[in-house]
């Protein structure tokens, strides 16, 4: 009786019929991709290159060029400042015309000093980088440091750092290695298509990575709307002779499958705990961009100057994949799409889930651009609906993957009771955006939640603040009494 | 017109299309009613509809909000759920009252939609019982076309409406008759046995699923219900957590006694489809205001629901305890919203990392 329960679990599991695990929680938007399977273009050289010192998480780059001075593509141009950190490079060979504050891809619509470079149309690379292509004999510590200099930061759309996640302590044992090609994003295909375009390099990324972390467990983890990369990836794996270590799992697609913390769920049926990471658990996860960029700047020595944008939308005529110069303003992108007119339309940089709202054209394209979607103002209109007030329907709980409950979160936030929203744990919020998809009354929970959390962190730096002034005059006060003593 | 963060991507779900899809579960029922009392569940409906509406209209304009918000759909689903829990025997000043006292004092004295502690129109509806019993334990018997109140009679049913029994000619006795509970109720006061008061109930479970058991009007048809019940529960405007949990505690705890003393306690099934139980699980706990927010928060409510019904029809005064049940575990609503909440991604239950 067992043993025919399990044939026939095992016969779902071949058939992919039921996945063993699932996180809770999730929706369905409408996919919207439209871009799916078109050939991915190359974005001609803009006029002008704009680089922000900060495109990742983390502490911003100080410059270490001038005004004037001639720059190759891919060297160094801005170096770390503290350990949470990757350098930036030139996009492009050209001169460097300014170093002055500019607008970035930020919701605050704030600036930041960034390195303007006009293009000599050259493109003439910098050699300082050499290629690593028998990275298998080489020690992990050198590789992570290739990794890091060459300023890769988490291409899916987050921009951590890449090589802080590379961790080589033995205390923790990275066992799987995990590679992230779900983009639950709708509108977004540019994970989809670098699969399609570079298997062969995504892999052999893959290995890069299992080598450094001594592992020899893989999972290629790809939704169900592309069955196509999945033949590809699968051949790919049989042609290198990696199918062994490495195994695809195709999951049912469910936003938010991209999370890290909601793909390790599925794959592994483990949490990772509160206030840990994915290494505490053994596993090492890298969106399929990240691992690519990983295989250039080992294999050919190239710095992170280049990535794969969706550049889609509604209102956008000619929408598609494309290889875009970080830097890039996206303006010129757009332009290369056909859109010429910006009336009645207002730009998204990232997914419609996550994605904010550019407020300037002239915002360049960073390592966390995964896509650019122009929107008509008509459409999301019908997002962003007047706020009706919360019925409790508990819908938001249902989708969170978080299992929380935002309704009574953000109903805490907005009445600035941040201690009770705090107990209903409000710094494990992902920002998925569910529970805003779903609310029938329209409420902008995330909103919210962004709200509360930018205040306690105000909160606690205030408390900081003051406990610190409150030791020093302490301090000043027993020396006083020691000096008159 | 600013745009706040994201998603910038929508479900298209409204509160408009909840409560219409709400309102479109109980057509069946209220066509059963229609059935049963001919012009009085017409009657009926009309007014508690109509009245809450206008009540709604008043005191938006007096409270200066926006006047759209009657069309969300909340007020009129009130109406219609007030209108299924009255006895078809009630007279228009009855309705009126109860509808203004449902919306007035029931919902937007708390705030208005979504602020109300109460499901308005249960709140309504035991203000009515305790305020007039008579009308209120008065149940006419279905389908009656007697000489003098015939029910399917334009004119007749409106004398009976706006004047009561005197006006056709009638006692309270002639044209009423026990529920199932009820009768069975007396009838265990009385030493008789559960099963042989049924038999001279001449009570047949096929008529109590199909619906023509004397009743509030909505009561009627447990088939009529369910068919709402289950559509709504299909496309996602109700989760299933309340009604199963409910309906499964009742027939836990009635199948559980009557197999300790078949005489004295009812059977589960006729638990299950007598009185208001099958509307109440469906459409009054389900309310999303007033109950728990979280599936597990849910499933507690719904086991106290179903506690509460079973002990109060076993031991209490009233015949009926479905509505006192949902009343009562509303208060606690958010006590159980407070206490029983999911468990977070990442933490063990109990909170810690």
């Amino acid at each position: 009786m067992f043993k025919l329960f399990d044939m026939l679990k095992g016969l779902g599991e071949q058939l992919h019929l039921k996945p063993q695990h699932s996180f809770t929680g999730g929706v369905h938007p409408q996919e919207m991709k439209k871009t799916a399977g078109l050939p991915s273009m190359t974005c001609p050289l803009p006029k002008q290159i704009i680089l922000p010192m900060k495109q990742h998480i983390g502490d911003a780059c100080e410059p270490m060029v001038k005004v004037g001075d001639y720059v190759l593509r891919g060297q160094q141009i801005a170096k770390s400042q503290g350990y949470l950190s990757v350098p930036v490079h030139a996009s492009t060979s050209g001169t460097v015309t300014k170093i002055e504050d500019h607008v970035i891809a930020h919701p605050s619509g704030l600036g930041l000093p960034c390195i303007f470079i006009e293009p000599d149309g050259k493109d003439e690379a910098d050699e300082s980088l050499y290629p690593l292509p028998n990275y298998r004999s080489i020690d992990p510590v050198e590789l992570r440091e290739r990794v890091r200099s060459a300023g890769l930061a988490g291409l899916g759309g987050a921009a951590f750092p890449t090589f802080i996640k590379l961790v080589l302590d033995q205390q923790y044992k990275i066992e799987t290695v995990v590679l992230n090609g779900i983009e639950c994003e709708p509108w977004l295909t540019n994970d989809h298509q670098l699969m399609l375009e570079k298997a062969h390099e995504i892999v052999t990324g893959m290995d890069i990575l299992m080598h450094m972390v001594d592992s020899n467990q893989g999972i290629i983890a790809i939704e169900d709307n592309k069955m196509d990369t999945v033949d590809v990836m699968q051949r790919t794996l049989v042609d290198m002779g990696l199918d062994a270590s490495i195994r695809i799992e195709v999951l049912p697609t469910k936003y938010p499958q991209g999370g890290e913390k909601q793909l390790i769920q599925v794959l592994t049926g483990k949490e990772v705990p509160a206030g840990r990471l994915p290494i505490h658990i053994g596993i090492l996860s890298q969106n399929v961009g990240t691992t690519k960029a990983i295989y250039d700047a080992v294999c050919l020595g190239e710095a992170l100057t280049e990535r794969m944008i969706t550049v889609s939308g509604d209102a956008l005529p000619q929408p598609t994949n494309m290889r875009v110069r970080l830097g890039t303003p996206v303006a010129w992108l757009l332009e290369q799409c056909g859109l010429s007119d910006a009336d009645g339309i207002k730009v998204l940089h990232g997914g419609p889930m996550m994605g904010d709202i550019l407020t300037d054209m002239r915002i360049p394209v960073v390592k966390a651009s995964n896509g650019i979607l122009a929107m008509r103002v008509v459409t999301l209109m019908l997002a962003h609906h007047q706020e009706d007030p919360c019925i409790r329907c508990g819908d938001c709980g249902d989708v969170c993957p978080a299992g929380l409950m935002p309704n009574l979160l953000a109903m805490h936030c907005k009445e600035e009771q941040f201690e009770k929203a705090e107990d209903y744990n409000l710094f494990d919020c992902i920002e998925c955006g569910a529970c805003s998809y779903v609310c029938p009354s329209h409420i902008p929970l995330v909103h919210y939640f962004r709200f509360g959390k930018g205040q306690v962190a105000q909160i606690r730096r205030e408390k900081s603040f003051a406990e610190e002034s409150r030791q020093r005059s302490e301090i000043r006060d027993a020396r006083i009494a020691q000096e008159l003593a | 017109m600013i745009f706040l963060s994201s998603p910038h991507q929508h479900s298209g779900n409204s509160i408009q299309l909840t409560m219409f899809s709400v309102i479109i579960a109980l057509i069946p029922a209220a066509m059963v009613s229609v059935y049963l009392y001919g012009w009085l569940a017409v009657f009926l409906l009309t007014t508690c509809i109509g009245m809450s509406l206008l009540t709604e209209y008043v005191v938006l304009r007096m409270m200066k909000r926006d006047t759209a918000r009657l069309w969300d759909g909340s007020a009129a689903l009130t109406g219609l759920f007030l209108a299924l829990v009255l006895p078809a025997a009630v007279p228009w000043w009855i309705a009126v009252f109860a509808a203004v006292f449902a919306i007035l004092l029931g919902k937007q004295l708390y705030g208005g939609l979504g602020y109300n502690l109460f499901n308005p129109a249960l709140a309504a509806r035991v203000v009515l019982l305790i305020s007039f019993p008579l009308y209120m334990t008065s149940w006419l018997i279905p389908m009656h076309m007697g000489a003098m109140l015939d029910m399917y009679d334009f004119s007749s049913s409106l004398s009976f409406f706006f004047l009561g029994p005197d006006a056709v000619k009638q006692t309270w006795d002639a044209i009423t008759m026990a529920t199932p509970l009820g009768y069975v109720k007396t009838e265990l006061t009385q030493g008789v046995t559960v099963g042989e008061a049924l038999a001279n109930y001449q009570y047949s479970t096929l008529n109590a699923f199909i619906g023509r058991e004397a009743g509030s009007l909505g009561e009627g048809s447990a088939l009529a219900l369910l068919m709402g019940g289950i559509w709504l529960m299909a496309r996602h405007t109700i989760s299933w957590h309340i009604p199963v949990s409910y309906l499964l505690t009742v027939a836990v705890f009635a199948g559980i006694f009557n197999l300790i003393n078949p005489d004295v306690y009812a059977p589960p099934l006729f638990h299950l489809l007598a009185g208001g139980l099958i509307l109440c699980a469906f459409f009054m706990a389900t309310d999303p205001v007033s109950s728990p927010s979280s599936g597990i928060g849910k499933i507690v409510f719904g086991v106290g629901c179903g506690v509460l019904t079973w002990v109060i029809r076993t031991y209490g005064n009233y015949p009926e305890g479905a509505m006192f049940a949902v009343i009562l575990m509303n208060c606690i609503t958010p006590l159980i919203d407070y206490y029983i909440r999911p468990r977070v991604y990442g933490y063990k239950r109990g909170k810690q990392a």
